[in-house]
């Protein structure tokens, strides 16, 4: 659907050369929520801005639908722009304009029927509960109102791809939350392939099939999001996800203990498999810290315990045969 | 009170003011608004960045606007002359008034233009605009209330052009001042011009305030 071949883009500045990306490889399927993490600076924004060429690469190919961007003429360039659709941290909506013509303005910009544009834009307002908003102008609005409208804008042309450069950034949890159900309802219901780049792992966590860690330009790590999540092997995978999670004081770790971190995925994660274990073995544990939680809806816990008085190494096998990873902590 | 003033006269400096104001800010706006958007466009990281033509377009504007309008008045005569076959009157006065407001009135709409956010613009390439469509649908519309402001600062300073451009002839109140008020000492002359000129300039500020409002949504 989408795929970047050795994309590569350099800025020039008084201060020298900086690789905002550096030969990224990168494939997303149709219909896949694919999301792009990284610290500002990484290169996330110069990678979603080349996907619709807001950002022309130095060399690399991208291609999407099979189309290959990087080789358009400008006039066929903003045909296959027309396909893409796109949204903003900060909506980018025109002030100027009621929220109607905001919503009809890619749709006047491409140059259909007056009736078309009308009707169009009322089945998208509508679609995104904006209806009662339609005269009104953006700075009418809310920040989650206004994402709305960019949504609905960035819909109008029927695209079959949407970017969303942190879109989500700007909202508080509550309106976030709310962009984030209606962007997995397109993806459900209108299969369209979403890919987001944001420096919220919460969002990633939400709704991401897949992820790609981006740091200074490459791609350090990427795979299915509970894959990524669970089990990070970059060290700035990991730091970004322990941010904002409180780290164990190890004082309170029991002399002669043994620490195991246990991911339970699935339906396990409801069972009592650490209990059980225990028992059997007759090893006692405590429980340093811990999430129960669920990646894209698939249910995880994640435990750090500390195993005492029995044979650790018996229950941390056990605990493997019944479909638990256990790794060292 | 009033005994030196010609009340028909005064009417007929009036009309030929706002004739001159009328004929000169709208060909300002005309020549103003495209130069505005050349300066812009070809600016450093804009659309259509050219370095080249942004030089050259910003010193002929910088080159207009540092001669001061009393010169250029005289300078212009012989392409006044030869543009609408005169240098008197009503329309020997336009010529000047424009090429002494076109390129500040341009500097004002770049500096509006420049103030809509580039995200706008941004947005309106990810539709697939082309350079025209971000033009004409997106920054236009966007940059209206500062573009309108800029064309109500402009013709505020085209009243005090007109009162400059009757020195050469050109008539209105200006010229009725200076002629009566200045050099014949009729000082209830002068005043009566002068308060016309400011009653001029707040009905032009009121329009222009308005207008503003009428197309700012912020």
């Amino acid at each position: 659907m989408i795929r970047l071949e050795g994309v590569t883009r350099r800025y020039r500045s008084a201060a020298g050369e900086r690789t905002a990306l550096d030969a990224v490889d990168l494939t997303i399927g149709r219909g896949e929520v694919f999301g792009v993490v990284g610290r500002s600076g990484a290169g996330k924004s110069t990678l979603i801005r080349a996907i619709n060429r807001l950002e022309t690469p130095d060399a690399g190919r991208i291609f999407v639908d099979d189309q290959e961007i990087t080789a358009l003429k400008p006039a066929e360039l903003r045909a296959a722009r027309r396909r893409i659709g796109m949204i903003f941290q900060h909506f980018n909506l025109l002030n100027a304009k009621t929220i109607e013509d905001n919503v009809a303005f890619p749709l006047r910009l491409e140059g259909r029927p007056e009736a078309e544009v009308k009707a169009r834009t009322a089945e998208l307002l509508a679609q995104l509960g904006l209806a009662e908003h339609a005269k009104k102008h953006p700075a009418q609005l809310s920040g989650g109102q206004k994402q709305r409208v960019g949504i609905a804008r960035a819909l109008a042309c029927g695209p079959s791809v949407l970017l969303c450069d942190e879109a989500t950034s700007a909202l508080d949890p509550e309106t976030t939350e709310d962009i984030l159900t209606l962007l997995d309802g397109l993806n459900r219901d209108l299969g369209l392939t979403i890919v987001l780049i944001t420096h919220q792992m919460e969002v990633v966590r939400r709704v991401c099939d897949r992820v790609a860690v981006l740091k200074d330009g490459r791609i350090v790590e990427q795979g299915a999001t509970a894959d990524v999540f669970l089990h990070p092997q970059h060290a700035v995978t990991r730091a970004m996800l322990a941010e904002g999670e409180e780290a164990f004081d190890a004082s309170v770790v029991p002399a002669g203990a043994r620490l195991a971190k246990l991911t339970f995925r699935g339906s396990s994660t409801y069972e009592p498999e650490l209990s059980r274990v225990a028992r059997s073995v007759g090893v006692d544990y405590s429980i340093l810290s811990g999430r129960i939680s669920r990646i894209r809806g698939e249910p995880y816990g994640q435990l750090v315990v500390a195993f005492t008085g029995g044979d650790a190494e018996a229950a941390m096998s056990q605990l493997t045969a019944r479909g638990v990873t256990v790794e060292a902590a | 009170m009033f005994e030196n003033v010609d009340w028909a006269e005064i009417g007929r400096a009036t009309i030929d003011t706002m004739l001159m104001l009328g004929g000169s800010l709208v060909l300002t706006v005309i020549l103003g608004v495209p130069l505005g958007v050349l300066l812009y466009l070809s600016g450093k990281g804009r659309l259509a960045a050219n370095p080249v033509l942004n030089a050259v377009l910003s010193l002929i504007v910088n080159i207009l606007r540092s001669v001061p309008f009393i010169i250029l008045l005289i300078v212009m005569l012989p392409v006044t002359v030869l543009l609408v076959g005169t240098s008197l009157g009503v329309a020997g006065a336009i010529p000047p008034l424009v090429v002494g407001a076109a390129p500040f009135y341009a500097r004002l709409v770049e500096t509006a233009l420049r103030e809509v956010d580039k995200g706008v613009v941004e947005a309106t390439q990810a539709m697939g605009g082309s350079t025209l469509q971000i033009v004409t649908r997106a920054l236009l519309p966007e940059a209206m209330p500062g573009i309108i402001a800029g064309a109500t600062v402009t013709a505020i300073a085209l009243v005090s052009y007109t009162a400059m451009a009757g020195v050469v002839g050109a008539g209105g109140l200006g010229d009725l001042a200076i002629r009566f008020g200045y050099q014949r000492f009729q000082t209830d002359v002068m005043a009566v011009t002068v308060v016309l000129l400011l009653i001029l300039v707040q009905i032009l500020q009121m329009i222009g305030d308005r207008l503003v409002a009428k197309v700012s949504h912020r």
